[in-house]
């Protein structure tokens, strides 16, 4: 235990699940943002928008999270040397490596938001866009007044088993070197291999920790803001 | 109802263009086609301001769809609309304006389902017509009490009654000042017993000089409230006319045949 307990702290444990907590919120933010511009594309009455929303979501969610992050963490920071960090940075490279696996977790999982958001849009029942029609709404503010708060409603439990899975999936960054919790698990596991089990067990409640909270939480919202029709 | 008082003015000035019994809403030539099917046959029909004109049929007749299409939630494929003057826009933000100033009342009541009642109403206003928020709400309370729903005004719609809801759909349809309203068969999903409550308030909005197209199966409302009935069977016109002539010599063996049915039990 004590040994264990020494690996916590020689290792950064706790600084690496503040890392992971900071990429799955701002991940989080990102995919949401970029997920509702997708689903209301989707939904848009102009069909070449409606072509991207589907491209973009077909595209994406068939491709390995893994590719998405090699692609921006070589192909973009690495061969068209596209920073998203202060250069004279000291800690430019863990920055950029950072953002980048930001915006990776972000355009991935953003598929899953924009499906998500669809299926809410489905639950809100032909009626009420007429209804928003009719006292002379256009599209958005017929889409922000009317359809998209009764969507978000509608997609909260998909939305929070794409954040449970987004915590998740946060690890492959450490692939690029992001210093969250499963790269830390690596490094423990290489230099106290007689650990391997506590240490397993150690980043498996870290994730619990993380996500079972977040199931709950989401559980309960989905019953709380339900729309009573 | 004790709550509503019949004797208040459900209607604010009138803003139209028209005078009244001038057209106000003019259907020309208007053909539609679901597929195959012919739903409206050469629809001509004019409504004059501050007329109330019901429309009455046997189901598939094509009622509803001409309803709806006079606000284009139905698309035409040849005729022309007339509204106040001008022919309907087809999309757009002109499509919007033009929206605002035709009310519409669905069968199903259509409240928007995540908003207060006093949000329901004051919802265009606000977003629409650019009025403040405050003047929005002090009329929207107005009209609330006016069709006696008053007290419901911060509940949720699916916490009120049909009923009670069909009453606050018209509310919603007036706040924004309509020329003129649109009725899709609103008393058709309500229990017996609250039906009377929603052509209470229609009686009054029409005798108060609202411009009204109502597509419903109360024979009992046209008789009271409409200025001329319109008969329609198979995407047709077939007659119209005053509701008493209507009712007592149809001259038509469709029409003759629809009366017969609904007026004999």
């Amino acid at each position: 235990m004590g040994e264990l307990a020494d690996l916590i702290t020689r290792y950064h444990v706790l600084l690496a699940f503040w890392m992971t907590v900071r990429l799955t919120t701002i991940s989080a933010l990102g995919a949401l943002i970029i997920g509702t511009i997708v689903a209301v594309c989707r939904v848009s009455p102009v069909g070449v928008l409606r072509w991207f929303g589907a491209a973009y979501v077909n595209v994406i969610r068939n491709t390995p999270l893994t590719l998405i992050v090699f692609f921006f963490a070589f192909g973009v920071l690495n061969t068209l040397s596209i920073s998203l960090a202060d250069p004279h940075s000291p800690t430019s490279i863990a920055d950029n490596n950072f953002r980048w696996g930001v915006v990776a977790l972000s355009v991935y999982h953003a598929s899953f938001v924009a499906e998500s958001l669809r299926s809410g849009v489905n639950t809100v029942p032909l009626g009420q866009a007429e209804a928003a029609r009719a006292i002379g709404l256009s599209f958005v503010p017929s889409l922000t007044e009317v359809i998209l708060p009764q969507a978000f409603r509608g997609a909260i439990a998909p939305l929070g088993n794409t954040l449970v899975a987004l915590t998740k999936n946060s690890t492959v960054v450490s692939t690029i070197g992001v210093a969250e919790i499963a790269y830390q698990m690596k490094n423990m596991i290489e230099f106290s291999p007689h650990l391997l089990y506590a240490i397993f067990l150690l980043v498996a409640i870290c994730f619990v920790v993380l996500t079972l909270p977040v199931g709950a939480f989401f559980t309960y919202l989905s019953r709380r803001v339900a729309v009573q029709r | 109802m004790t709550e509503s008082n019949p004797a208040d003015d459900l209607l604010p000035t009138p803003h139209t263009s028209v005078a009244v019994g001038e057209p106000l809403v003019v259907l020309t030539d208007v053909d539609k086609y679901f597929g195959d099917l012919h739903v409206l046959k050469n629809i001509n029909l004019t409504v004059g301001r501050g007329e109330v004109v019901v429309v009455i049929g046997p189901s598939g007749s094509g009622k509803s769809t001409l309803c709806r299409s006079i606000n284009r939630l139905e698309t035409i494929q040849s005729g022309g609309i007339m509204i106040d003057g001008s022919p309907l826009p087809s999309e757009g933000k002109a499509l919007a304006r033009l929206r605002a100033d035709v009310g519409m009342v669905f069968q199903q009541f259509n409240l928007f389902a995540h908003k207060t009642i006093l949000e329901n109403v004051t919802l265009g206003p606000v977003r629409v017509r650019r009025k403040s928020k405050q003047e929005a709400r002090a009329h929207g309370m107005e009209l609330l009490n006016r069709v006696g729903v008053g007290n419901q005004a911060e509940k949720y719609p699916a916490q009120l009654s049909g009923g009670q809801q069909q009453r606050v759909a018209i509310a919603r349809a007036l706040a924004m000042d309509p020329k003129v309203i649109l009725f899709d068969e609103p008393t058709s999903a309500l229990d017996p017993e609250m039906i009377n409550e929603v052509l209470d308030v229609m009686i009054q909005l029409a005798q108060q000089g609202m411009t009204m197209i109502v597509v419903t199966h109360e024979m009992g409302f046209a008789r009271t409230a409409a200025d001329r009935v319109v008969f329609m069977a198979d995407g047709e016109i077939l007659e119209e006319a005053a509701p008493e002539a209507f009712f007592t010599s149809p001259t038509t063996a469709r029409a003759k045949d629809f009366l017969s049915k609904i007026l004999t039990h």
